[in-house]
């Protein structure tokens, strides 16, 4: 007790808590500072691409380059507006969604699952981690011959390949997040009593929670690639439908508009789990920033 | 009158000196597999609110024989035997924590939330809330309770920690050098903190250094221990509180440090 006074009245340190505290973050860029008041900062980003698309409209207008190769801007907008008129546009944007959204929870349900329990049990994993990581070698796209053998060109065979495209990922980066949740939590969890329930509720999963999250990034990207490829293959609605109709009749300005929502929707998801991610994992310093 | 100062007054009242717990050990022995005897036929009796300090070399066993008191390690030869003094705490689940070398925080609860893990499950949540904050109070950080672990200091953690430990009034504390990650004047300020609940609640504590200033500074009694046995066995008579420099303390410290680094040489 006396010593805590005495430390407390040196000279310099006349705050502990102060000193305690940790450090406030210094931006690593240096702002620019311009006489305009424009926000400047959020605009440039967009200075490129802006000057690309203006560039490829004036292009166009000005016949130096065929519209029948690239269209214009304009007309992939006009495309699109045309198509949202019909209705068609919105018809085989939702079916292309609902295939890519249940093969996703399909294939990532059971990665999850198998993940889960691989990660928690040494004998699930000992029965079943080496033929999982079999299957995971044959890249499942080539399987696509098979896949229209067996399913036919309907929904099955699409979900199929969406969903066992999507596994993998999932269930390597769950086993790895449940594997690597730090042993010494776990074992301050077991001697402050929590029984296994709540030691998988409050410490396993959580800990295992970034990695998960990981996977299903990853696991979106392929999602979205093996949509496109089965439907570009075999389909009769949809996106990629829509787009090989376009080809076939040569409009150019709807095959780029679908490749425009392509990558818009992939956007969307990968924002949507970035948004997760930030309210899920708010307690990681790593994440507060994103 | 803040909370915690109500909870510590009404306590003070009700609780007696051994409100601790007792502990003796007889002929304990353990060996891990395929390796030499770790602890060899200790003998020892810890009396209810005493504070212990076991010193030694990293290695010499002293962390083993803590987790064999606590339970978390089976003898293999021997008998622990832990109970209640006159005025143990009710509740065999609470009476013995413990508080790591890490601080061991779960990083995506909020501060308050770590500390309620040191209360089990029987207490309902408007109870668990009040309790930790009253103990965080009694560390210093109240104000910190909404925080996320991962925007504190490390001394700052080990007290969120050393809470965790207190929350639900153990009998028994065991301390597995649970300062030695801090800086200097953290750790003094700690041992002071950790002192005054102890002479506050009444607890046994065991509190396992290799540090010996730290022993002799906080316990009534240390412990050497060597190659899994007690090697010297002293009381420290000095009254609290103590100032470190105080020569009779410098004096026990200087005979402890013989013994631990003379058999080396």
């Amino acid at each position: 007790m006396a010593d805590s006074a005495a430390i407390r009245s040196l000279p310099g340190r006349a705050n502990r808590a102060e000193a305690a505290a940790p450090l406030p973050r210094k931006p690593l860029h240096v702002p620019l500072r311009l006489p305009l008041r424009l926000p400047i900062g959020r605009l440039l980003p967009w200075l490129l691409p802006s000057l690309v698309i203006v560039g490829w409209q004036a292009a166009a207008s000005f016949g130096l380059v065929s519209t029948r190769f690239m269209p214009a801007p304009l007309d992939v907008a006009a495309a699109g507006w045309r198509l949202a008129q019909t209705g068609e546009l919105w018809e085989n944007l939702w079916v292309s969604f609902a295939r890519a959204a249940s093969g996703f929870l399909i294939g990532g349900g059971i990665g999850l699952f198998f993940g889960l329990a691989n990660g928690l049990s040494n004998l699930s994993e000992k029965l079943t981690d080496t033929t999982l990581q079999m299957v995971r070698n044959v890249p499942h796209l080539s399987l696509i011959p098979l896949v229209i053998l067996w399913f036919g060109i309907d929904e099955g065979a699409k979900l199929f390949l969406v969903a066992l495209g999507v596994f993998f990922p999932i269930y390597a980066n769950t086993l790895h997040g449940i594997r690597s949740v730090d042993p010494q939590l776990i074992e301050m969890g077991r001697v402050y009593g929590m029984n296994r329930r709540e030691l998988f509720w409050r410490v396993v999963l959580p800990g295992a929670l970034p990695s998960i999250f990981v996977g299903i990034r990853y696991a979106l990207g392929i999602m979205w690639l093996t949509l496109i490829v089965a439907e570009t293959i075999s389909a009769n609605s949809g996106l990629g439908y829509m787009a090989m109709q376009a080809r076939e009749f040569m409009l150019v300005d709807v095959v780029v508009l679908a490749i425009l929502i392509y990558a818009a929707l992939g956007k969307l998801a990968d924002s949507l789990t970035r948004a997760l991610e930030r309210t899920c994992l708010a307690w990681n310093p790593a994440y507060r920033n994103t | 009158m803040s909370a915690a100062t109500a909870l510590r007054v009404e306590d003070a009242s009700a609780r007696p000196r051994d409100a601790g717990l007792a502990i003796t050990l007889r002929g304990l022995s353990k060996t891990f597999e395929g390796g030499a005897p770790v602890i060899r036929g200790l003998d020892l009796h810890v009396p209810a609110g005493q504070f212990v300090a076991v010193v030694g070399r990293s290695g010499c066993g002293k962390s083993t024989l803590l987790r064999l008191i606590l339970g978390l390690e089976e003898p293999s030869a021997g008998r622990v035997t832990v109970n209640g003094g006159a005025g143990a705490g009710k509740g065999a689940g609470s009476s013995k924590k413990i508080m790591f070398q890490e601080p061991r925080l779960l990083p995506w609860a909020r501060v308050a939330d770590n500390v309620a893990v040191g209360l089990g499950r029987e207490i309902g949540r408007a109870e668990r809330r009040i309790r930790a904050l009253a103990v965080l109070d009694e560390v210093g950080l109240a104000e910190k309770a909404g925080n996320w672990p991962a925007t504190l200091s490390g001394g700052q953690r080990q007290r969120v920690a050393l809470a965790r430990a207190l929350v639900s009034r153990p009998a028994l504390l065991a301390l597995d050098e649970p300062l030695g990650a801090l800086d200097a004047l953290t750790r003094i300020e700690m041992q002071a903190m950790i002192e005054r609940i102890w002479e506050d609640q009444g607890f046994t504590a065991i509190l396992v250094t290799h540090d010996v200033s730290e022993a002799v500074a906080m316990a009534d009694r240390i412990l050497v221990v060597e190659e899994g046995a007690i090697a010297l066995d002293v009381a420290v008579d000095v009254p609290r509180p103590r100032r470190r420099g105080d020569p009779a303390l410098a004096e026990l410290e200087g005979r402890i440090l013989d013994r631990l680094l003379g058999r080396s040489a």
